[in-house]
């Protein structure tokens, strides 16, 4: 449903002024066909008032239902349509109003097809113009939701670019490196280098692509490598695969923010000494991934469903797979566990 | 001499400010805290005049740490958030160092300390009266209770009540007291979940189990515990909308 050009002011009154001199001219020219004045206007006024109504009823139809592109039959039978009702309308209610003298209802019939022909144009233009109203009307919305659209998956991409550069974590790392240089120049360069193979990593990486495990664990170790710098003995992490000899593959970059997660989840929510565990295996045709992490049950119940930081990852397991039952969580006495699998085709 | 902690919980970070101050024979770091736990009990014991916290630690955060402090000492803020989540409080605080950070830098918010008037009246309890600005403090309180700190998840209190110039916080496993206000918690505390339903009271709406009317044009709540809570008329309006009735 669109709103009516009639629905705003400067179109109302231009639509009045137009009615009103219509009607005027139509008074007169009975006037001079040689009719009294009140016959002439109540002739002008049944037969105007009446076109008025025609015509709304077709604007308003037509607010409702735009035929598409070059099936302007429907238009067409519509104005037939409502001509042919006014006509027989006009027609009923004017010998009715109108002294029945045979002067007036054989000018009547005399002028029927003239009125049948002007009623027909009127209705049909005013029809036009709705539909060419209505139809800017819609373009213009389209266009607004396509920007809307656009709009919005540029944000997105700007998101995942800001993601991808974990500024917390880049600069926390820059800043162990700046310690590093004062005190262990060796350690700084070492830490410069898996910084730069991690950063690369990450760019080269696209959220659709897939990834061999071998591969994705690889740039995974990095990572751990950099925060164990950072965070010195309180962080420990084992990689446990076990899998074989066995090619399995998952969508790139998805175990990072679980890992992510985990080491944040650990590390703020403790202030003991952490142990990080990450298991590969495979269930029936799904690699199965689990991450362990420690946590304090008694001021962070993982109450919040999945949580933590969780839910995007949920969010590209759905996209990818359809399914919603790929990411499980689990908190048991004071480990949290993160499972996901993933269907190998 | 002046004395000062370094709490950070990376060794690294805590080493680049040990570093920085040696240019600065007049400041004496007497201790490094790994945590805001440690945090209090070294600031308790040692009072130095400057602290350099971070923000993003274990357990509580830095901001959750000076609240549990009673005079805390200056503040320069070391961290890694950007200048977005600074705004709020870097005009309360010394100075802040953007991790990482230059020796010049350092030195200017060692120089501004150093030339601060009354260098013993910080004004960190501006800081803490600004409204809650990172997530995890809308989601706990911190308080301590005789030499304990305890960490109380927002969904676990009941209700709150203004006891003079302190709040009372009832939980199932009795009440504490937080030097803060009324409207620093209607601030703070998640509004979908905590109603002021009276001038002096705040209600976990997840905790009511009825409303009573009680006295002329009043109401009173009823909470799970068998706790009554006066409801105003401007309360009563609030908790009909939250309820949806």
């Amino acid at each position: 449903m669109f709103t009516s050009p009639l629905q705003t002011r400067r179109f109302r009154i231009f639509f009045a002024a137009c009615w009103t001199c219509w009607s005027l001219l139509h008074m007169y020219v009975l006037y001079w066909f040689g009719f009294e004045w009140e016959t002439a206007f109540t002739d002008s006024a049944v037969s105007n008032l009446l076109l008025l109504a025609a015509s709304l009823l077709s604007t308003i139809t037509l607010s409702y239902y735009i035929p598409a592109r070059n099936k302007y039959g429907y238009i067409l039978a519509l104005c037939l349509v409502l001509s042919a009702v006014w006509l027989l309308l006009s027609r009923s209610l004017l010998m009715l109003l109108n002294p029945d003298t045979n002067d007036y209802s054989a000018f009547f019939s005399r002028s029927f097809p003239l009125r049948a022909a002007i009623g027909f144009l009127v209705i049909g233009c005013m029809s036009l113009l709705s539909v060419l109203w209505y139809t800017m009307q819609d373009q213009r919305e389209v266009e607004k939701r396509k920007n809307e659209a656009e709009k919005l998956s540029k944000e997105a991409e700007l998101y995942n670019l800001r993601q991808q550069l974990q500024p917390h974590f880049l600069f926390n790392s820059l800043n162990s490196i700046n310690a590093l240089i004062g005190s262990q120049p060796q350690l700084a360069r070492t830490m410069i280098e898996q910084l730069s193979d991690f950063l690369r990593g990450t760019l080269k990486k696209e959220e659709n692509q897939w990834a061999s495990l071998e591969d994705e664990l690889a740039h995974l170790q990095l990572y751990l490598d950099i925060e164990k710098v950072r965070f010195g003995h309180r962080l420990s992490t084992v990689i446990n695969n076990r899998i074989p000899d066995m090619q399995a593959r998952l969508p790139a970059m998805l175990l990072q923010p679980i890992v992510e997660n985990a080491i944040k989840f650990g590390l703020y929510d403790t202030t003991d000494a952490i142990l990080i565990e990450i298991e590969a295996s495979l269930d029936n045709q799904s690699l199965v991934l689990e991450v362990r992490n420690p946590f304090d049950p008694e001021t962070s119940s993982p109450r919040k469903g999945t949580g933590f930081g969780l839910s995007s990852v949920q969010r590209r397991l759905y996209l990818l797979f359809a399914r919603n039952d790929l990411l499980q969580t689990e908190a048991a006495g004071s480990l949290f566990t993160t499972t996901i699998k993933i269907p190998q085709q | 001499m002046i004395s000062t902690i370094i709490i950070d919980d990376e060794p690294l970070a805590r080493s680049v400010v040990k570093e920085y101050l040696q240019s600065y024979p007049q400041i004496a770091v007497v201790q490094e805290c790994n945590d805001g736990f440690e945090g209090v009990k070294a600031i308790m014991q040692h009072q130095p005049s400057l602290i350099f916290l971070d923000i993003q630690m274990p357990k509580i955060n830095g901001f959750e740490m000076l609240e549990l402090v009673e005079q805390p000492p200056s503040v320069i803020f070391t961290t890694a958030f950007d200048e977005y989540a600074i705004k709020a409080f870097e005009t309360h605080a010394v100075d802040y160092l953007l991790k990482p950070f230059g020796k010049e830098r350092f030195g200017k918010a060692i120089e501004k300390f150093l030339g601060q008037p009354g260098q013993q009246k910080p004004n960190v309890e501006k800081l803490l009266s600004a409204p809650a600005e990172l997530p995890a403090q809308q989601e706990r309180i911190v308080i301590k209770t005789g030499g304990k700190i305890k960490i109380i998840p927002v969904q676990d209190i009941h209700y709150l009540e203004a006891a003079d110039d302190y709040v009372r916080i009832y939980l199932s496993e009795g009440n504490f007291l937080k030097n803060k206000t009324m409207a620093y918690f209607e601030n703070a505390l998640p509004g979908m979940q905590f109603v002021r339903t009276h001038r002096s009271y705040m209600v976990n709406i997840q905790e009511i189990t009825r409303i009573d009317p009680y006295e002329k044009d009043n109401h009173q709540a009823i909470l799970r515990s068998g706790a009554r809570i006066p409801v105003s008329r401007s309360g009563y309006a609030k908790l009909k909308m939250m309820l949806g009735i």
